[in-house]
C-alpha cells in the first residue's frame, strides 16, 4: 500500500513499549496520550480535512461511552459487542447532527457553537436521565476476563488502544488518497467551486461527520472499558471536546499523524508541568492553552506541517547546492 | 432545426425589489460558441448562476438537453454535463494545479491515478503542463484563468459556461487564450460565454445575445449586433446610435 511506512513506524515503536517496561505510570500516561490521539483523529477528519470545526466532539465520545456502559450494565450485553454498538451509536449521532447542521447551512463559528450546544444538551440530559445513572454515573462491574474486555494488566489495554489508533490512522490515510478525501478537501477549500465540479457538498460533509463521530466514539467506548466508570461530566464534558481539537491543531491539522504528534507533545508537557509545579488543579489546561496560542501564532500547520516545511526547505537548499556545484564544475 | 442544447423561457430573478433578470428568453444551439454581452449590471452573471443551479429563478423555466432543469442543484447539473467558471476565480487555493483539476476529473475517473492522469492531460491542453505541482495560491492571474478553464473541462462537459475568462488579462494573454476557447468548441463542447472584451467576442462567437436591464434586447451574428442601434443605445445611452451612425434609421 502506498505510503504505509510513515504509519507503521510509529505504531511499531509504540507497540514494543510494554515489552520494555511494565511500569503502570508509563503505560497509563501512554494510554491517555493514545486515547487523545484517537479522539483527535476523529476531529481531524472533519476539521482538518473537511474544514468543519466542531467544538462538541464530546457528544460522540460520550455517546460511545454511555452506549457501551448502558448495554453492559442494563442489558447484560457482551462488552465487545457493546463496544461495536457504542461506536455505531456515535456514528449514527454524527449522521443526525451532521444532517441537521449542514442542511440548515451552518458553517464556521455557527457550526462550532451548535456542536457545542448538542454536547452540552446531552451532558445535561445524561446528568438527570435514570438510564444513564443520572448524577451518580455508571459503574461497569469488575470482571477481569478477556471475554469481558477487561484485563489483569495494563498492557492489553495499551495494545488495544494502539490498535484502534492504528486503524484510524490507516483509515484516514486511505481516505486522504481516495476520491472521497479529495472531494472532502475540495469542500474545505471552496464549497461553491466544489459543487460546480459535481461534488455533492452536503453528502460529503455528512459522511465525513459520520466517520469522524465513529472514530471519536470508539475512543469513548474504550474510555468506559478502561476506567469502568463514567458520569455526565466525564463522558459529555467540554474537556474531551478540547482534547479532540487540541491534539490535531498542535500536531498538524489535516495530516494523518498530526493528532498522534500533538497528543504525545501535549500529554508530555502536561506531565512535566505536574512534575515541576506539583498537582495544581487545572494546570494542564493552562499548558494546553499556552501551547495552542504558540502553535497558532508561530506554526499554524502544527508539528507535522512544520516538519514537512523543514524537509522541503532542506531539499530545496540541497537542490540549489547541487546546481551550484554543477555550474562551478 | 434541432432542439437547442439550452433553452431559457421567460426567466426572472428578483432580489427584493430589484428585478435583475426580467423575463429573459434565449436558446443556445448545440456545438456553437454563443456570447452573452451587455452593459454592467445587465444580469449576465445572475443568468449564469441560474443556469448552473447556483440560484433559483423567481419565475420561468430552464431546459437543458430537452429536460427541465429549473432549480436543480449545481452538483447534479455538473454531473449532467454543465460546467461553469467563476467571474472571480475560485481556486482550491491550498491545492496544487494538478489536484485542483483532478477534483473535476474524479467525476468520470474513480481512481486517483486515472483522475490525476486526466488532470495532467487537461493541464497540458490549457498550457499549465509545467505548473502541475504549483500551489493554486501562487499562480498569476493569467494562469488562474487557465486553471478555471481546466477545472471546468475536467468534468468533460457538454455545455461550458465561461464567465469573463478574459477579464483582467493583457492583450497578449488574451491572444493566447482565445484559441483555447475555440478548441473547446472544436472538441464538441457547446460554449456560452460572458465577455466584455469585444475583440474576442467578435472573433470567437457565432451567435451573440445582448442582455440589458435583465432583458434580451437583441441577438444575431457579431456583425449584425454591432450595427444594431438598440445595442448601441444600451451601451452608450439614448440617442447614441443616431449620433454615432450619422442618421441611422432605427
Amino acid at each position: 500500500m502506498r505510503g504505509a511506512a510513515p504509519i507503521l513506524l510509529p505504531v511499531a515503536l509504540l507497540a514494543i513499549v510494554p515489552v520494555l517496561t511494565a511500569s503502570n505510570a508509563v503505560l497509563n500516561f501512554l494510554v491517555a496520550a493514545l486515547l487523545m490521539a484517537l479522539v483527535g483523529q476523529g476531529w481531524n477528519l472533519l476539521g482538518g480535512y473537511g474544514g468543519q470545526y466542531s467544538f462538541g466532539h464530546a457528544a460522540f465520545f460520550g455517546t460511545g461511552a454511555y452506549a457501551t456502559a448502558i448495554l453492559q450494565v442494563r442489558y447484560g450485553v457482551n462488552a465487545w459487542l457493546a463496544f461495536v454498538a457504542g461506536t455505531l451509536a456515535a456514528a449514527l449521532l454524527g449522521t443526525i447532527i451532521g444532517a441537521l447542521c449542514f442542511r440548515s447551512g451552518l458553517k464556521g463559528s455557527y457550526f462550532a457553537l451548535i456542536t457545542l450546544a448538542f454536547a452540552e444538551v446531552l451532558r445535561i440530559v445524561a446528568s438527570v436521565a435514570p438510564i444513564t445513572g443520572a448524577g451518580v454515573g455508571l459503574l461497569i462491574r469488575l470482571d477481569l476476563r478477556p471475554e469481558a474486555f477487561q484485563f489483569q494488566s495494563r498492557a492489553p489495554f495499551y495494545w488495544i488502544v494502539l490498535a484502534l489508533l492504528a486503524v484510524s490512522l490507516a483509515a484516514v490515510r486511505m481516505i486522504e488518497s481516495s476520491r472521497f478525501g479529495a472531494w472532502l478537501i475540495a469542500v474545505r477549500e471552496n464549497e461553491d467551486a466544489a459543487s460546480a465540479l459535481g461534488v455533492d457538498v452536503m453528502r460529503i460533509k455528512i459522511a465525513a461527520m459520520t466517520v469522524s463521530a465513529a472514530i471519536t466514539g470508539a475512543g469513548g467506548c474504550f474510555y468506559a472499558q478502561y476506567f469502568l466508570f463514567i458520569d455526565a461530566g466525564i463522558a459529555y464534558g467540554p474537556w474531551i471536546s478540547v482534547e479532540a481539537l487540541v491534539a490535531p491543531i498542535i500536531g498538524g491539522i489535516g495530516t494523518v499523524l498530526g493528532p498522534l504528534y500533538g497528543a504525545l507533545a501535549v500529554k508530555t508537557l502536561g506531565e512535566l508541568t505536574k512534575l515541576l509545579a506539583g498537582d495544581a488543579p487545572g494546570l494542564d489546561l493552562v499548558v494546553y492553552g499556552s501551547l495552542l496560542i504558540a502553535v497558532v501564532a508561530f506554526a499554524p500547520r502544527g508539528i507535522a506541517g512544520t516538519l514537512l516545511d523543514w524537509r522541503e526547505r532542506l531539499r530545496g537548499r540541497r537542490a540549489i547546492a547541487a546546481t551550484g556545484e554543477r555550474s562551478h564544475g | 432545426m434541432a432542439e437547442p442544447l439550452l433553452r431559457i423561457e421567460q426567466v426572472c430573478k428578483r432580489f427584493g425589489g430589484l428585478l435583475a433578470v426580467d423575463h429573459a428568453s434565449l436558446a443556445v444551439e448545440t456545438g456553437r460558441i454563443t456570447a452573452l454581452i451587455g452593459p454592467n449590471g445587465a444580469g449576465k452573471t445572475t443568468l449564469f448562476a441560474m443556469i448552473a443551479g447556483f440560484s433559483r429563478p423567481s419565475e420561468g423555466r430552464i431546459f437543458y438537453a430537452g429536460a427541465d432543469i429549473t432549480g436543480s442543484a449545481p452538483h447534479l447539473l455538473a454531473r449532467r454535463g454543465i460546467a461553469r467558471t467563476f467571474q472571480i476565480a475560485q481556486p482550491f487555493a491550498g491545492l496544487s494545479v494538478e489536484d485542483n483539476i483532478a477534483i473535476g476529473s474524479y467525476l468520470s475517473h474513480r481512481s486517483r491515478t486515472d483522475a490525476r492522469a486526466a488532470a495532467g492531460r487537461i493541464a497540458r491542453e490549457v498550457g499549465l503542463g509545467d505548473q502541475l505541482k504549483r500551489r493554486a495560491a501562487d499562480l498569476t492571474l493569467s494562469a488562474l484563468k487557465r486553471l478555471e478553464l481546466a477545472r471546468a473541462l475536467a468534468i468533460e462537459p457538454r455545455l461550458i459556461l465561461l464567465d469573463e475568462v478574459l477579464a483582467g488579462l493583457n492583450p497578449s494573454e488574451i491572444r493566447d487564450l482565445v484559441p483555447l476557447i475555440r478548441a473547446i468548441r472544436t472538441r464538441g463542447t457547446t460554449v456560452l460565454l460572458i465577455e466584455h472584451v469585444m475583440q474576442a467576442v467578435m472573433s470567437l462567437a457565432e451567435h451573440v445575445l445582448v442582455l440589458a436591464e435583465g432583458r434580451v434586447i437583441a441577438e444575431g451574428s457579431p456583425q449584425a449586433i454591432t450595427a444594431n442601434p438598440r445595442v448601441i443605445e444600451a451601451y452608450l445611452g439614448h440617442g447614441a446610435a443616431r449620433r454615432a451612425g450619422g442618421g441611422y434609421d432605427g
